[in-house]
């Protein structure tokens, strides 16, 4: 394996601040995941990936897309290990690879609301072309 | 970690009460957990044992810093030793900052025989702390001047 | 002091791979008063034990340090050894090179300075040692069992055969525990009642052990051997020794919407009850929080009812006072709130139950007589669904960070159980692990999957949702088919994890018996004193130390037991020489040191003295040594530094200081 896989895989630890070897894979994290069905990487299966230090196809797969950051993996992750903040990470260091967020930052403050997590809107600020 | 000579080595003195943190330190030792060789531990019966004239001899001879442990507030094997320990020694500390050994140089923890980890970790930030403070001022014994 | 013996242990690699051991031998040479120095593979084995004491004959050694693993573990080996080899057992000190050397440095060079540094502290100690000689305490030949389950019945009886006097004290109105509230155990599937009751009656008939039941420790002191205990029974309001047990009471009783804390909460019981038909004593207890008579003074109906008299509303709760030379604790375990875990709708669906309220459920004498029902309509679940793991083997906040170690083999009888009873239901396990080490217990849990067809699915369940029509919808997902799945349920059952009784935080706090981070009771040893607790006199069975399943917990209790045993059959104990001692004539008698001592061990005296030519009578402490444990308060609070402890004292400390600093 390469030294920057191995770089990347530190930077998705580091942005996420998650742990990926306190997984026991029980699963918890994709039988809670709404967009399951949608995924070619299962959420389950992020944590393997950076534990295996290949976060390039991380980057390449649909699910870091699909993923709607609900957070339902982070809230109920027994081991607090949070695979939808790895999502979001291995999102960040696709975004920051093409240098720049989908939305503007002027879009931000009309989406704000205050039931909303802010974690989510972070997200999406990465995530959404336009 | 390996020794270097510009390094600063902090000489650091726990009392640790037989009964919790000594047995807390054995068992980070059978753990493997490892903290500085800078701390050098001497066993007492009780964190009351502790008499402030020990902590002052430390400072005295070259101590950088003096940690005392015994068992968690209402765990105490004779149940009111460390209620007593945490009193002598607030007062101490406080005195000890007067004479100028910063607070950061003196702390009492609380780590029960099944705290390997906890003594693990407090002996590694306890060092931290030290090192950060530098080396001591040394305490004089004016009796000796005369 | 002339006359030191230095012994360097290697521990096989322990010590030495880590610590240069010629060099620690070479360097306590030059150490003053050290005569002799020697390393050797293992200082506890018998041939190095011999070196010890070959050395101590030949060079007249007064005193000896033994560099080697920690005091809690060899001390006592090395007194002994010093003691058949004719020096004083207490001209021994010990240098921990191997816990707190060793075992935590992995540079040589650093580990060998800090072992040479250790050495020097011990050497500077024994330099100061003196001989000391226990005193000797009587052991009270007679038991405590704290708990009245499984766990102490055992313990008890245990103790009661060898011939000594056992009272268990248990907190609920009966004996029995929560094997009691079992249906079947596994793997052999006997009824948990027809083998627990005969024990109870059997503990409760024999001659040598006495119940306190719906009783709580009030107050622990003493020491081993020695142990005064405070009993609070509480209130019955009803007199045991005239009740018949009939039962006429809890039939007229008006007052039945208590939720009966055996059937797990799932059905009610009268004001006036026993827990279950078998309890022991059968003799019922008064709820007063439940009791209309004694909340408003009306009604009485149980009074008037009772043929034999019993019922007496005036009742009080009553301290009884009893000495022990030994405690063992065997206070069990409590399933764990689920509050914390929404996401499985416990709250909000009397359909999702734990396995202790559908262990109540299949029960013959449980709220629904045996019968498979949901607890919301009665009806007879087609699709069942267990979950495993719930709160168990959690790193976050919410849950236990342990595997609860019973859940995997009773969900599989669960699981077993219903299928052969009623095999028209569905039955479906969601597992992370299945964890079956134990005697037949793998072949039980494939005789779930291969005979009785039950569908084990690996992956934790993420939901449950209540459905309008009654149904659950447990959201899940086949890890091994990498599928997410919808399981439609009428029953949800979840394994939730085991956690010690609440109550032991109180109790290990009036024994001082140390516990951990997930409130178990800490051993002496993991390994090789797994039912000792670390005081001495305190002894432990069952879950309160950790999850154990039926079989372990009676080996565990006969264990203890014969620990126990071996501490009664002594009629003295030796008791530790290590105590304060005042110097007499620098004492004046202003009383401080006594005020500190929590074993009341200072008095005061009228002692003639004789001050450098001075005779006068004086007000001078006198330390009662069989009382005092050693503890030192006295020493540091006695205004004039005259009060001291032998084996730790002020000066040996400072020379311990004086050699780390050095």
């Amino acid at each position: 394996m390469s030294h920057g896989n191995k770089n990347q895989a530190a930077m998705v630890k580091e942005i996420s601040g998650t742990n990926p070897l306190k997984c026991m894979k029980c699963g918890k994290c994709s039988a809670s995941c709404p967009a399951f069905d949608k995924m070619d990487i299962k959420p389950h299966q992020f944590v393997s990936y950076v534990v295996n230090e290949d976060v390039e196809s991380l980057a390449k797969c649909e699910s870091l897309w699909v993923c709607l950051s609900c957070f339902a993996c982070v809230e109920r992750c027994p081991r607090d290990v949070k695979p939808g903040k790895i999502v979001d990470a291995a999102r960040q260091i696709v975004v920051r690879q093409k240098g720049g967020n989908y939305l503007s930052a002027n879009e931000i403050p009309e989406l704000i609301d205050e039931d909303l997590p802010q974690q989510l809107l972070v997200s999406a600020f990465r995530k959404f072309r336009r | 970690m390996s020794i270097k000579g510009e390094e600063f080595r902090p000489q650091i003195v726990a009392f640790c009460c037989n009964w919790c943190s000594y047995a807390g330190a054995d068992l980070a030792g059978s753990s493997r957990l490892a903290y500085p060789a800078d701390v050098k531990i001497i066993r007492v019966p009780c964190s009351c044992r502790v008499n402030p004239m020990f902590i002052l001899r430390a400072f005295e001879k070259g101590a950088d810093g003096v940690i005392i442990c015994g068992c968690h507030p209402g765990d105490c094997h004779y149940s009111t030793g460390n209620y007593y320990a945490r009193r002598r020694m607030t007062l101490l500390f406080s005195m000890l900052d007067y004479v100028g050994i910063e607070r950061g140089r003196t702390r009492v923890e609380w780590v029960s025989a099944a705290e390997g980890v906890k003594f693990s970790q407090t002996m590694n930030e306890f060092v931290e702390t030290i090192r950060g403070l530098g080396k001591n001022v040394r305490l004089g014994d004016l009796r000796c001047k005369k | 002091m002339h006359g030191i013996g230095v012994f360097v242990c290697h521990c096989g690699s322990n010590i030495a791979a880590t610590v240069d051991v010629k060099k620690v031998v070479e360097m306590a040479r030059l150490e003053p008063g050290v005569v002799h120095a020697e390393d050797y593979q293992y200082m506890c084995s018998e041939a190095g034990q011999e070196k010890i004491a070959a050395a101590i004959r030949e060079k007249n050694l007064k005193g000896i340090v033994v560099c080697s693993c920690s005091p809690r573990m060899h001390e006592a080996t090395f007194r002994k050894c010093a003691e058949k080899a004719g020096i004083n057992p207490y001209m021994v000190e010990i240098a921990n090179i191997r816990e707190q050397c060793s075992w935590i440095h992995k540079d040589i060079a650093e580990g060998t300075e800090k072992a040479v540094i250790l050495t020097r502290a011990a050497i500077a100690k024994v330099n100061l040692n003196t001989s000391l000689v226990p005193g000797e305490s009587l052991v009270t030949k007679r038991a405590l069992v704290i708990g009245g389950g499984i766990a102490g019945i055992q313990t008890a009886l245990d103790i009661a055969d060898a011939g000594y006097e056992v009272d268990i004290v248990e907190k609920t109105p009966s004996i029995g525990g929560k094997m009691a509230q079992l249906d079947k155990t596994f793997p052999t599937l006997d009824c948990s009642a027809c083998i627990l009751t005969p024990k109870m009656v059997d503990a409760a008939a024999h001659e040598k052990i006495t119940l306190y039941t719906y009783s709580e420790i009030e107050k622990v002191s003493g020491f081993v051997g020695d142990f005064t205990v405070e009993i609070r029974k509480k209130a019955r309001y009803v007199n045991m020794d005239k009740c018949t047990g009939c039962g006429v009471c809890m039939e007229k009783c008006p007052s039945k919407k208590a939720l009966s804390e055996f059937n797990a909460g799932l059905n009610t019981r009268p004001a006036i009850y026993t827990p279950f038909a078998q309890a022991i004593p059968n003799v019922p207890v008064i709820d007063p929080t439940q009791c209309t008579k004694l909340k408003t003074g009306k009604c009485g109906l149980c009074e008037r009812f009772c043929q034999a008299g019993a019922i007496d509303y005036t009742q009080q709760d009553e301290i009884v006072t009893q000495k022990y030379g030994a405690i063992v604790v065997a206070t069990g375990f409590d399933v764990i709130k689920l509050d914390n875990y929404d996401e499985y709708a416990y709250s909000q669906s009397k359909d999702v139950i734990t396995s202790l309220e559908l262990e109540r459920i299949m029960n013959a004498a449980g709220p629904t007589k045996g019968h498979l029902e949901r607890m919301s309509d009665g009806k007879h679940p087609k699709n069942i669904v267990f979950i495993q793991c719930v709160g168990s083997r959690c790193n976050d906040s919410k849950g236990k960070p342990y595997c609860s170690k019973i859940c995997c083999m009773y969900t599989a009888k669960h699981a077993m159980l219903i299928r052969d009873k009623y095999p028209d239901v569905n039955v479906t396990v969601f597992y992370i692990d299945v964890r079956t080490p134990g005697k037949n217990f793998d072949e039980f849990y494939r005789r779930a999957v291969e005979e009785y067809g039950v569908n084990y699915v690996k992956g934790q369940v993420g939901k449950v949702t209540p459905e309008p029509d009654g149904s659950l919808t447990v959201h899940g997902v086949d890890l091994l088919e990498n599928k997410q799945l919808k399981v439609s349920a009428d029953m949800v059952v979840l394994a939730a994890a085991i956690e010690p009784n609440p109550a032991v935080r109180k109790i290990a706090t009036m024994l001082t018996a140390s516990i951990d981070t997930n409130n178990f009771l800490t051993e002496a040893h993991p390994k090789l004193r797994p039912v000792e607790s670390p005081t001495a006199g305190v002894f432990l069975s069952g879950v309160c130390q950790g999850p154990k399943d039926i079989p372990e917990t009676v080996s565990q209790a006969g264990a203890a037991a014969i620990k126990v045993v071996g501490l009664l059959a002594k009629d003295k104990l030796l008791t530790n020489p290590c105590t304060a001692k005042p110097d007499e004539l620098r004492c004046n008698g202003c009383s401080v040191c006594a005020n500190v001592c929590p074993y009341g061990a200072i008095s005061y005296e009228d002692k003639l003295v004789n001050d450098h030519g001075v005779r006068e009578t004086r007000r001078v402490a006198v330390v009662n040594s069989a009382l005092c444990q050693g503890c030192g308060a006295c020493t540091v609070a006695c205004p004039s530094g005259v009060m001291d402890l032998q084996g730790f004292s002020n000066r040996q400390i400072i020379a311990e200081v004086d050699a780390i600093c050095r």
